[in-house]
């Protein structure tokens, strides 16, 4: 039991650690957040009225565009420099070594996602009640694009064109979350409670939690088979 | 961790380790299909303590996949292999807790330094070090000056030496090395052939694929790869 | 590894797969033109017009099999990737591949139907409707799983990769089927959506069944057709499949 810990820990603070060393690949894609959250007034124009009520549904879509942009590498790095390899050797249930490896990658472009969430919501004239449901909703959805995001980087690993294939894959299962979450903050825009929509994208998280690192490990032994 | 935990912990002095319990590998009736071509059919071996197997075969005729598949990495389509009488599936520690693997890859991290890298890697492995031991074990390898360097600053031959260094502290008593004296110089040649005499006289059992003629001491054996072999 | 082949397995073995489906696939076959034809003349010509819609109901003959279709076909090309991937049965792999071509085509032909559909009844090609979108994500979702089994080259690993992605699919479905009738309800009430005929009549009735019929011994057939095909140019270098062509070399 300890082994484990101690092996899971290991793996954490070794993608946390590599990730401070090249930050520039997080700060990419947050920078992505930003720059599309941003052309979007561009695109329809400045009306308040027209940035507030479109805001829910433009932040949720470029979070997702941004997490779908930064889990081509989550395994690939690990793939091409044999490290994955090794994390199959290792005596460790390799599900478990999974969700560390996207509990470190979320910390690392989820996390900064929701925080930076409020000061883009401002932009787009969200007022103060929304923008705390704003980033609940994002807290609880963005580990789910995470984990369901990680199956399609497992079955794409070493393909070409991968990055492509993965939108194309996982673009569709990530209907559930983009309409809860956006949904959340519409709620409260409409003045009602967007408690639903929360409990539900809660919900969906435990679910995703419990069943996608079983498939991305399983899809992580095919494609080194 | 019964294989690690039976075997005494690294000590200084590490080319000569103490030895292993005596296991044994037994492979039965392997088949192995890649591509739509029937690599081999009906592989049968078995590898006791101290012994040294090495697959030969021409480029092509399976012996990375043959190697993948004794690290439980490929599943063949047919044929047992157990360890000590255990089929490796069943094996506590996963198929892969009885042996290192060193494959065509380092498995470093580039922006990492040689023990950082190592030492996660022990870890991860279910036996953890003492930044002592990784310097020590990395000293004898000649890497003493470069153990905290990023690895992307280290030569070719300085990586794989960082690399086996790795093998040689995770302490599992069977070794499968694919190409494992590909692109060395001399130097680390003659490192490398002694941990691999080292490993053998610790009853410790060695599977690698080479294009050379193998310099070390001791029983060898080669399995040869050929058309349907 | 090597257990003794359950009976029931002996069925699924390739020779005996392509032997016995070669039998099946012409009676399947005809039975889908037969069956097309009557369900095509009852719904297009017995059955009245309906006294709400006129005549643009009759698209629904064609539109509820499709759709019917489409939904069914991905829970079964996600039952067969599962047998594959489990208790490595070639025969499924192949089935699941064969199918995925078959379940897009219905998937479309729903959402063109609709389409069509809309036009009279919406005043607009497309609305977006709880089941219409829900089509288009199915859609989708074959095509990421013909696009995934074609990416990869190894024929055992694309079966296997292809599979897992249809089970994360079939697992994710029902949830996205039920979030998207959630979204509809919220953001514009429900609306009317084709299958929802106030009054069914019996010929209706007869002509919807006609052609739900008609659409699954077409699938049969032809999925069945496209298995066969993939199965020997995957065992192309066999005993079997030498024998059968012919013997040639």
């Amino acid at each position: 039991m300890m082994a484990l810990l101690r092996a899971l820990l290991a793996l954490l603070q070794r993608d946390l650690l590599l990730a401070v060393r090249r930050r520039q690949d997080a700060l990419v894609v947050l920078g992505f957040f930003v720059v599309v959250v941003s052309l979007f007034p561009l695109g329809v124009g400045p009306d308040p009225q027209l940035l507030r009520s479109m805001a829910p549904g433009v932040l949720w879509v470029s979070a997702l565009l941004a997490t779908m942009l930064s889990l081509e590498r989550l395994f690939a790095d690990d793939f091409r420099d044999g490290s994955l390899e090794q994390l199959l050797l290792t005596p460790q249930p390799l599900p478990l070594l999974v969700l560390m490896k996207i509990l470190a990658h979320w910390l690392v472009t989820g996390l900064p996602l929701v925080l930076i969430s409020p000061l883009l919501g401002m932009q787009l004239n969200l007022d103060g009640a929304e923008i705390v449901v704003l980033m609940t909703a994002l807290l609880l959805g963005t580990p789910i694009l995470s984990l369901v995001g990680a199956i399609g980087a497992g079955l794409t690993l070493g393909l070409r064109g991968g990055g492509v294939l993965i939108s194309l894959l996982i673009l569709p299962l990530y209907v559930p979350a983009l309409i809860m979450g956006s949904g959340a903050v519409d709620a409260v825009m409409y003045g009602s409670s967007p408690e639903a929509h929360l409990s539900l994208l809660a919900a969906l998280l435990i679910f995703t939690l419990l069943l996608a690192p079983w498939a991305i490990a399983a899809a992580l032994r095919i494609m080194l088979d | 961790m019964s294989d690690a935990a039976a075997a005494p912990a690294h000590t200084p002095g590490t080319l000569t380790p103490h030895p292993f319990p005596a296991h044994c590998l037994e492979v039965d009736s392997l088949v192995l299909e890649r591509g739509e071509r029937l690599l081999f059919n009906g592989l049968t071996f078995c590898l006791d303590a101290g012994e040294l197997l090495q697959v030969a075969g021409r480029n092509g005729a399976g012996k990375t996949s043959l190697l993948r598949v004794l690290c439980g990495l490929t599943r063949p389509m047919d044929g047992d292999m157990t360890w000590d009488g255990v089929p490796v599936r069943r094996l506590d520690d996963g198929p892969g807790g009885h042996l290192a693997y060193l494959g065509h890859h380092n498995a470093l991290k580039d922006e990492l330094s040689a023990e950082e890298n190592i030492q996660s890697q022990c870890r991860l492995h279910g036996c953890p070090q003492t930044p002592e031991a990784v310097f020590s074990m990395l000293d004898e390898l000649g890497l003493g000056g470069h153990a905290d360097l990023p690895v992307k600053l280290l030569s070719q031959g300085q990586k794989r030496r960082v690399a086996l260094a790795r093998l040689l502290l995770l302490r599992r008593p069977l070794w499968i090395l694919d190409e494992p004296f590909a692109a060395l110089d001399v130097q680390v040649i003659e490192v490398l052939r002694q941990a691999l005499e080292a490993h053998l006289a610790a009853r410790g059992m060695i599977i690698l694929t080479t294009h050379q003629v193998v310099p070390v001491r001791g029983p060898q054996r080669t399995l040869t790869l050929g058309d349907g072999a | 590894m090597a257990q003794p082949r359950v009976q029931w397995f002996k069925f699924s073995s390739p020779p005996n797969f392509y032997d016995l489906s070669g039998r099946l696939i012409p009676w399947f076959g005809g039975l889908a033109v037969v069956l097309f034809i009557t369900g095509l003349y009852t719904g297009f010509v017995v059955a009245p017009p309906d006294y709400q819609q006129g005549d643009s109901y009759r698209i629904m003959f064609i539109h509820v099999p499709a759709a019917w279709m489409s939904m069914f076909l991905y829970v079964l090309m996600a039952v067969y990737a599962a047998i594959g991937l489990i208790w490595r049965v070639k025969t499924a792999e192949v089935m699941a591949k064969a199918i995925a071509p078959t379940g897009a085509l219905f998937t479309f032909l729903a959402l063109w139907s609709g389409a069509l559909w809309g036009k009279p009844t919406w005043g607009a090609y497309w609305v977006w409707d709880a089941r219409l979108t829900s089509e288009l994500i199915l859609l989708f979702l074959y095509l990421g799983y013909m696009a995934l089994h074609g990416a990869i080259e190894d024929r055992q690993r694309a079966a296997n990769a292809s599979a897992v992605l249809a089970l994360a699919g079939v697992v994710n479905v029902p949830i996205i089927y039920f979030s998207v009738k959630w979204w509809n309800t919220l953001h514009q009430g429900a609306s009317i959506t084709v299958t929802s005929s106030p009054t069914m009549e019996t010929v209706m009735l007869t002509a919807l069944l006609l052609m739900t019929f008609a659409c699954w011994m077409y699938s049969i057939a032809v999925v069945l057709w496209r298995a066969r095909l993939e199965l020997l140019e995957r065992e192309r270098r066999t005993k079997w499949v030498l024998e059968r062509m012919g013997g040639k070399a």
